[in-house]
């Protein structure tokens, strides 16, 4: 048997990985991947006539905290996670929004006119300078806390990019328009796991549905949100189509969500923070500013 | 088959159930083995498939395979199996020429 799989094995590097090899730029280096495309390739980069830069510099630093943020709460799955393929899982949906955070935080450095590139917003700036919604700095909690937070900021955020893929701007069009595959799968993802544990054991019930209770007043800062309005995205329209999926899974998942919330006062938008940025960004930011142009 | 015993009466499993991952790359005829991996359910092989199997962007399409449904052949019945036609050289297309446009034999 051993030896028969071993054959098989081999059969399956030498036809998978042989036509990865020879991948459309010939590079042989399959381990990288093949067939990659800029997903800016060919977008001008001039700021459209019409566009306010200051506007657009404060959505995509908006944006792009959000996505750095969720993207190093999920890296803390790494060696956490209950299964190794979910701890994959986690990782490669954090990889993702750390790629949307790295485009973002270009074109933020091209609109507000200092050209500061992606390493200055995301390890040069102190906790009070972020803007991303309190929601993503909450600490990890357990898996159901994970998956609930997981499902209601790919919902939100999908439902924003959604709408600013046909925005004026053309880098921010073309980010969010790459942005909406990568987020129907994170929603997707999140959305099967909620509904496991809510529709699950009697113990994955009770802890889904605390989980839910307990995200319900930080989702009211997502709905108010108008950081995104002037391209094409109003708060209203995109809290509305938020609402309709998490009643749609929780309605699935078989979980109650709170009739009165009371919303959290201030907002991340605004750079009111909660005490647990501070501690993720010491860690996210520590080797950076221990060795500022190291390269690797 | 113990797996699905527990399945029967009801208990939790201790450990998800195995299954045999087939990816198809991009310009792949067929769906090749790549691995294995564990899941609660059909509908979880395939995203973990995803997420393990895919993520070099290695495929277009994936087969996930419940491992004890695979009827295997076992290495006792090698030469019963297989020897028999070591010596069958007719058995083998190599008496006529095949045209040089012809794909994929």
């Amino acid at each position: 048997m051993a030896a028969d799989m071993s054959e098989a094995r081999e059969a399956a590097d030498d036809h998978v990985y042989l036509s990865l090899a020879d991948g459309d730029e010939g590079d042989a280096r399959w381990a990288f991947g093949t067939g990659f495309a800029d997903p800016l390739h060919g977008v001008p980069t001039a700021l459209p006539e019409g566009v306010d830069a200051a506007a657009l510099a404060e959505v995509c630093v908006a944006l792009g905290d959000d996505a750095l943020i969720a993207a190093q709460r999920l890296a803390e799955w790494c060696t956490r996670a209950p299964e190794l393929e979910e701890e994959m899982a986690l990782a490669n949906i954090g990889l993702d929004l750390l790629g949307q955070a790295r485009l973002l935080y270009a074109r933020a450095g091209q609109a507000d006119g200092t050209g500061r590139g992606e390493d200055a917003y995301a390890y040069f700036r102190d906790a009070a300078d972020f803007r991303n919604v309190r929601l993503a700095e909450l600490p990890r909690g357990d898996f159901a806390c994970c998956v609930g937070r997981l499902l209601a900021q790919s919902a939100w955020r999908l439902a924003l990019f959604e709408r600013l893929a046909g925005c004026a701007d053309p880098v921010l069009a073309a980010v969010a328009a790459k942005g909406v595959k990568e987020l129907t799968y994170h929603r997707q993802y999140a959305a099967e796991w909620v509904v496991r544990l809510g529709d699950g054991t009697a113990e994955s019930h009770r802890r889904m549905q605390a989980a839910w209770t307990e995200l319900a007043p930080w989702l009211e800062e997502l709905y108010a949100d108008r950081t995104a309005e002037g391209f094409g995205a109003p708060a209203e329209e995109v809290a509305e189509a938020t609402r309709a999926v998490l009643a749609q899974v929780a309605e699935a998942a078989r979980l109650t969500t709170p009739a009165q919330v009371t919303a959290v006062p201030g907002t991340g938008r605004a750079g009111d923070r909660t005490e647990h940025l501070a501690p993720l960004l010491d860690e996210l930011q520590g080797l950076a500013r221990a060795h500022p142009e190291a390269a690797w | 088959m113990s797996e699905t015993q527990g399945q029967a009466s009801g208990h939790p499993k201790a450990q998800w159930p195995l299954y045999e991952i087939f990816v198809r790359s991009k310009r792949g005829l067929n769906h090749v083995h790549v691995g294995s991996l564990r899941a609660a359910d059909d509908r979880m092989a395939l995203t973990h498939a995803r997420d393990l199997y895919t993520r070099r962007n290695e495929g277009v399409s994936l087969w996930a395979v419940r491992s004890d449904q695979i009827v295997a052949s076992t290495p006792d019945e090698k030469d019963p199996f297989f020897e028999p036609s070591g010596d069958k050289v007719y058995r083998h297309p190599t008496f006529y020429d095949i045209p040089a446009d012809i794909p994929h034999i």
